[in-house]
């Protein structure tokens, strides 16, 4: 699915990972922590493609990233839902057509894309908000608004980066119920966060294991949670 | 995908896509009169090409089926020359006619230089013949060597002189007309180009969303050259329909008139025009097209 085999990364004249193997295997779930600057954003953008290994090779559905052409990227953009920190919506276009956005690049018809608008819109309690534009969201609704644009192509693995960094309490823990029903549904999840409480918290709810990065590294951080 | 899906495609437009680009108002504008201005260029262009393309074949018909024969003699031998040209004329192969003019006829093409009180009579002035040419035409080597030695005060001026630079003078009017189309063409693409280089920089963050969420850059580019060319394709039927009818205004062409009053369409050329919008959007989508995938290629 995603493998990384002994990669390294350098930005700026400067060794961000070093040495890093990971094996995402269908179904799991999985917490990414580490302090601010430690690497998880880039480790993220790793695993779907969005940044290049400086050394070691990234795999992405079997395909080293290195082989793939532009297209192969957009295909495989399409097979790994990913979830912001800052969301990242159109912001001319309302919630609903935001969300709708993998459907529409992708040619999906538009009777299928009402229907799983519909489901999904409700599913995230966004369906009174559907209309609305994204600056006119609170925090929580974007982070909703952002995971239902992440899982509307059904892919197999959703990444989510920060998903709770600008919410309250309760809304985290509602963002966190979504991801492990997702979980629960077969999808494969990787979440990076700073949060310890919010993975405190997931062990009430899921079997997940938590990855640390430190010092460049990637380290096992504790036992099944 | 074909050349013509990607057309149709680019035609038929998409109502979800095409909102995936947020409008710009800069770029639209720019877009908008660039190719207005430049189609209504067109048009002028386009008259002044076609005006010079009939003045030259006008020229060209009117003095290559005629010649004149001056006859220089003294006064007691002009009317013997004059019948033995007029017998040497009329038995030559390709002349359909020749006819000596009047002294009145001759009075009237000297009168605009020397006034209508010209006593003609007291003057030595040439007698002057004029021969219509079939559609073959004469030999004009054999016909001089005949006059030679039987009309020795004879000189034939086939207009061959006064036609040519004519001719030379109004293709090359038509040429400059022609370059004149093709550099406003290439004005018209690199405007273009800058308007969507503007708007796609504009949009990088618009482009970033697209990719993350698996847009290729192939549909990414669409969204942009279809905006672009619908855009050329409005400003230019706009300023085509504003320079045809400023052509249309213009005074038309009279037997005393010049070049000027002559500059317009007549006939198929008035078809000529409704090639200009297309074309405008051929270029825009061809210009944008360039500039999208060169952006794109740019952007990690």
């Amino acid at each position: 699915m995603i493998e990384l085999d002994n990669i390294a990364y350098s930005y700026g004249g400067g060794e961000l990972l070093s040495e890093v193997s990971f094996k995402l295997a269908p179904g799991s779930f999985h917490f990414l922590t580490g302090p601010s600057g430690s690497g998880k954003t880039t480790f993220l953008k790793l695993c779907y493609g969005a940044l290049t290994p400086t050394a070691g090779r990234v795999q992405l559905f079997g395909k080293d990233v290195r082989e793939m052409d532009r297209d192969d990227h957009a295909m495989t953009r399409r097979q790994i839902g990913v979830v912001h920190q800052d969301c990242q919506f159109l912001d001319h276009l309302p919630v609903r057509e935001n969300v709708a956005l993998p459907l529409t690049v992708s040619g999906r018809d538009s009777l299928e894309q009402h229907s799983n608008l519909k489901e999904l819109l409700t599913w995230v309690g966004l369906g009174h908000r559907a209309s609305a534009l994204p600056p006119e969201l609170s925090g929580g609704e974007r982070q909703r608004a952002a995971l239902a644009r992440a899982v509307i192509m059904s892919p197999d693995v959703v990444l989510a980066d920060e998903p709770t960094g600008n919410v309250d309490w309760e809304m985290s823990q509602r963002l966190l119920q979504l991801l492990v029903e997702l979980n629960k549904m077969g999808k494969t999840i990787l979440i990076a966060t700073h949060d310890m409480n919010l993975i405190r918290a997931a062990k009430h709810h899921v079997q997940a294991r938590v990855l640390r990065i430190s010092g460049r590294k990637l380290q096992l951080a504790g036992a099944d949670l | 995908m074909s050349k013509g899906l990607q057309l149709s495609k680019l035609i038929m437009g998409d109502a979800q896509a095409d909102r995936v680009v947020p409008p710009t108002g800069f770029t639209a504008r720019l877009t908008l009169f660039a190719a207005g201005a430049m189609a209504f260029l067109t048009v002028f262009a386009l008259a002044l090409s076609l005006a010079s393309g009939r003045l030259a074949t006008r020229w060209g018909d009117e003095l290559a089926q005629s010649s004149t024969l001056r006859i220089s003699a003294p006064e007691e031998q002009m009317a013997a020359q004059t019948a033995a040209a007029l017998t040497v004329l009329e038995s030559t192969p390709g002349i359909a006619s020749a006819r000596a003019l009047s002294v009145e006829e001759q009075r009237n093409l000297l009168a605009p230089w020397f006034g209508p009180d010209l006593p003609l009579d007291s003057l030595p002035i040439p007698q002057l013949i004029e021969i219509v040419e079939t559609e073959e035409g004469y030999d004009g080597a054999g016909l001089r060597l005949r006059l030679q030695a039987e009309v020795p005060g004879a000189v034939l001026d086939d207009h061959n002189r006064w036609r040519r630079p004519l001719e030379r003078a109004a293709g090359r009017l038509r040429l400059l007309g022609w370059v004149s189309i093709g550099l406003i063409g290439a004005a018209t693409a690199a405007m273009i180009t800058l308007a969507a280089n503007a708007a796609l920089a504009a949009n990088a963050q618009v482009i970033s969303v697209l990719r993350l969420i698996g847009a290729q850059d192939s549909y990414i580019a669409r969204a942009f050259v279809r905006r672009f060319t619908l855009r050329a394709l409005l400003g230019a039927a706009v300023g085509t329909a504003l320079g045809a009818l400023a052509v249309f205004l213009l005074p038309s062409a009279q037997e005393s008139g010049g070049f000027l009053t002559g500059l317009g369409f007549q006939g198929i050329g008035w078809a000529f025009l409704a090639l200009i919008p297309p074309l405008a959007g051929g270029v825009a989508y061809l210009a944008t097209g360039a500039a999208a995938r060169r952006t794109l290629g740019e952007l990690t």
